[in-house]
């Protein structure tokens, strides 16, 4: 027998019964095709001005900086966050048509190059599928506008986040990931990201910057 | 990992002397359990969390069959690949293959626990591959050539200064020739030394915290993003994952999510939670061409619809170690194997066997703690009684021990003679001086004062009798 076939009925064996049939096995399908939710935390049941008003507040807990501007504020704001912060003004930028809306010819000194990050990057930018209100997390999603790469080797990682991509739970992101992706399908690579990289493992104790980004900006764009 | 397991009790005696463990472990008990205390408090769902998070697991192992072929269904679909694994030998054979396959000189290893379970470093080193640890503790002990001692913090049990030392010795070679002695500094200089690595890997091998049956994804938590790293550069990425890994949807995914960083590290979330699903697609710019799947079983399915089925819902956060008075003491190496605390005492002997293992059940004051952390709920004291009796029932204890137990069983079975027995042992014991408050030494209890004091009887009589007056007033 297969080694497949062999685990499968090892289980099987234990669980006192043959192949799933039945009514369990509708009911295990139907738990596919109808996921069950759990309880979901109150904190994050607001209007929306109050979810993006929770994800800046968890976002700052979790070490982010974040500024709230026009759409036609984004590329100075970036450029303007870099220069107070001693961070050079060059950034490899995802390629995406959602960044393509910003007038970054604005910025004369910002130099960006557009697709993956390679090790030499020092900052990113980069958008956002989504952003949990309840815990200050971002959502990527990877694709031909979003290289993972980008969420991870640059030392600074700057999210361009629009407003109306801010939702309260889990449940939510997953009910949009569905709806982009088609039911049962996704992205190569889903990250979730609450605030920069962090080790504590010396002596338990906090540190940033362990192998992805040491510094996270989050840009909330008003619609 | 070589098991010292059935060493536990010496190993418990060299922890108790070691004067850096003790001093690590002393803030182990301050920061972890406060900081899951405080996350707990934050948010008043969290014990119906518990409860959900409980029945999921439930269901999926009810149903597990099903869910990891739904599972491995969609990982195909995508052109990734699934690998069935019975044995540890078998999952070690098929992770050296497709290494050897994909051309591997070096890989970049995410912490896996599952990973020590199959001792999987020392077979791709005897295959001259050399595997990179990139979780910092678990480069800090790979450094060390130790065996971690926490589930999710494997450096726990090290100082700052040992980490230091560390580094000046393994590093120095590479140009950092200074010892240093800022956390921050240690920090960014294994971020270097270790970014060239993730560059250099042909493979990235991690593990999975939960497997998703509805779309075929792989879930990581971490909070440095080395699993990223090693998900995403390297061209090919296998993941390793034990058969109870798998759940039904991504819903379940959110309500576990939100139980196991909390119980964990107290954190509302982890850093990164990332759900990978296939290999990248053909319009990606970047992720590995080539995705597998190993699943390994290992003993785990003999467990289920067995009385010790519970201990399958390990989500290994860790909780039940960190609030572990014998934990606490003496650290995770002194159990012996890979995995430590109260959940070690309760999956080792069904991994490695009860005679080598056998011990471990014994180190539990049933205080009760581990239990009442637990996000899914497992009965583990309960649990570590089953193994217990089973020692006990297979003769494994020597026959002195064996005839002492049954005698107290049979004291303990009768509730009247064992009131009477402890209310006269309380008195003869006061005998021997209440004033000091504890007794260094007994006669017949060697064993037990040898490494303990027992705390003298104090003046009310036993639990019970006091008990029975105050229920009367
Ligand atoms: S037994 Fe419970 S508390 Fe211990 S590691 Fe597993 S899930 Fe966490």
């Amino acid at each position: 027998m297969s080694a497949r076939g062999q685990m499968l009925d090892a289980i099987r064996r234990s669980l006192k019964r043959g192949p799933l049939t039945g009514p369990a096995r509708d009911a295990a399908e139907a738990r596919l095709a109808a996921p069950v939710r759990g309880p979901v935390p109150k904190r994050a049941d607001l209007d929306h001005a109050g979810q993006v008003a929770l994800f800046c507040q968890w976002a700052e807990t979790n070490n982010a900086s974040v500024a709230r501007v026009g759409a036609g504020e984004v590329p100075a704001e970036i450029a303007g966050w870099l220069k107070r912060n001693n961070l050079p003004a060059r950034a490899a930028m995802a390629p995406s048509a959602e960044l393509d809306r910003y007038d970054w010819a604005s910025q004369k000194l910002l130099e960006l190059r557009r697709g993956i990050a390679v090790p030499d990057d020092q900052v990113a930018i980069t958008g956002a599928f989504a952003a949990i209100a309840e815990t200050g997390t971002l959502v990527m999603a990877s694709g031909p506008g979003h290289p993972v790469t980008l969420n991870l080797l640059p030392e600074t990682h700057v999210v361009v986040l629009r407003e109306q991509d801010i939702v309260g739970g889990y449940e939510t992101v997953w009910e949009r990931l569905r709806a982009a992706y088609g039911r049962g399908a996704m992205p190569r690579t889903v990250n979730t990201i609450t605030g920069p990289s962090r080790t504590g493992d010396i002596e338990q104790t906090i540190e940033l910057g362990a192998h992805g980004p040491r510094r996270m900006h989050i840009v909330v764009v008003r619609p | 990992m070589r098991s010292t397991a059935h060493a536990f009790r010496g190993n418990v005696t060299g922890a108790l002397s070691d004067a850096n463990l003790q001093d690590s472990l002393s803030k182990l008990k301050k920061g972890f359990s406060e900081r899951r205390r405080q996350a707990a408090e934050r948010l008043p769902e969290f014990e119906a969390l518990r409860d959900a998070a409980r029945d999921i697991k439930n269901h999926s192992l009810a149903n597990l069959d099903f869910y990891l072929e739904t599972f491995e269904a969609k990982v195909v679909a995508l052109g990734g690949h699934v690998h069935w694994a019975p044995t540890a030998e078998d999952a070690r054979r098929i992770i050296g293959e497709l290494c050897r396959e994909a051309g591997a000189r070096t890989v970049a290893k995410s912490k896996s626990m599952v990973a020590e379970e199959i001792a999987l470093n020392d077979h791709l080193e005897a295959l001259g591959i050399a595997p990179i640890e990139t979780d910092l503790g678990e480069y800090i002990i790979q450094l060390r050539g130790e065996p971690p001692s926490h589930i999710i913090a494997p450096a726990v049990h090290l100082t700052k200064d040992q980490v230091a030392d560390t580094f000046l010795a393994h590093h120095g070679k590479l140009g950092y020739d200074k010892r240093l002695t800022e956390r921050n500094d240690l920090v960014a200089e294994a971020r270097a030394v270790l970014r060239q690595k993730f560059i250099d890997a042909d493979v990235g091998i991690t593990g999975a915290n939960f497997l998703i049956a509805e779309t075929g994804s792989s879930i990581l938590v971490t909070n440095e993003g080395n699993a990223d790293l090693s998900n995403t550069l390297p061209r090919t990425h296998i993941v390793l994952a034990s058969i109870e890994k798998v759940i039904p949807t991504l819903e379940d995914l959110g309500v576990l999510l939100r139980v196991l960083a909390r119980s964990a590290t107290g954190q509302e979330s982890s850093a990164y939670t990332t759900l990978n699903t296939g290999p990248r697609r053909a319009d990606d710019l970047d992720g590995p061409e080539a995705y597998h799947v190993v699943i390994l079983d290992n003993g785990r399915s003999q467990v289920l619809g067995t009385e010790m089925q519970e201990m399958l819902r390990c989500i290994r956060c860790g909780a039940c170690m960190n609030h572990c008075p014998v934990y606490g003491a003496i650290g995770g190496h002194a159990y012996g194997w890979v995995y430590p605390g109260p959940i070690g005492a309760v999956l080792n002997p069904q991994l490695i066997g009860l005679e080598e293992a056998g011990d471990l059940p014994n180190a539990s004051t049933f205080c009760g703690r581990c239990e009442s952390v637990c996000p899914v709920r497992i009965p583990l004291p309960g649990l570590m009684r089953h193994w217990r009796e089973r020692e006990f029932e297979r003769h494994l204890k020597p026959s002195a021990m064996r005839q002492g137990l049954a005698l107290w069983r049979f004291v303990a079975e009768r509730p009247r003679l064992y009131r009477a027995l402890t209310g006269l042992a309380n008195r003869v014991l006061a005998l021997f001086g209440r004033a000091e408050g504890a007794y260094s030494a007994l006669p017949l209890a060697g064993g037990w004062t040898a490494a303990r004091d027992l705390p003298a009887p104090q003046p009310g009589g036993t639990f019970h009798a006091q008990w029975a007056r105050g229920r009367r007033r």
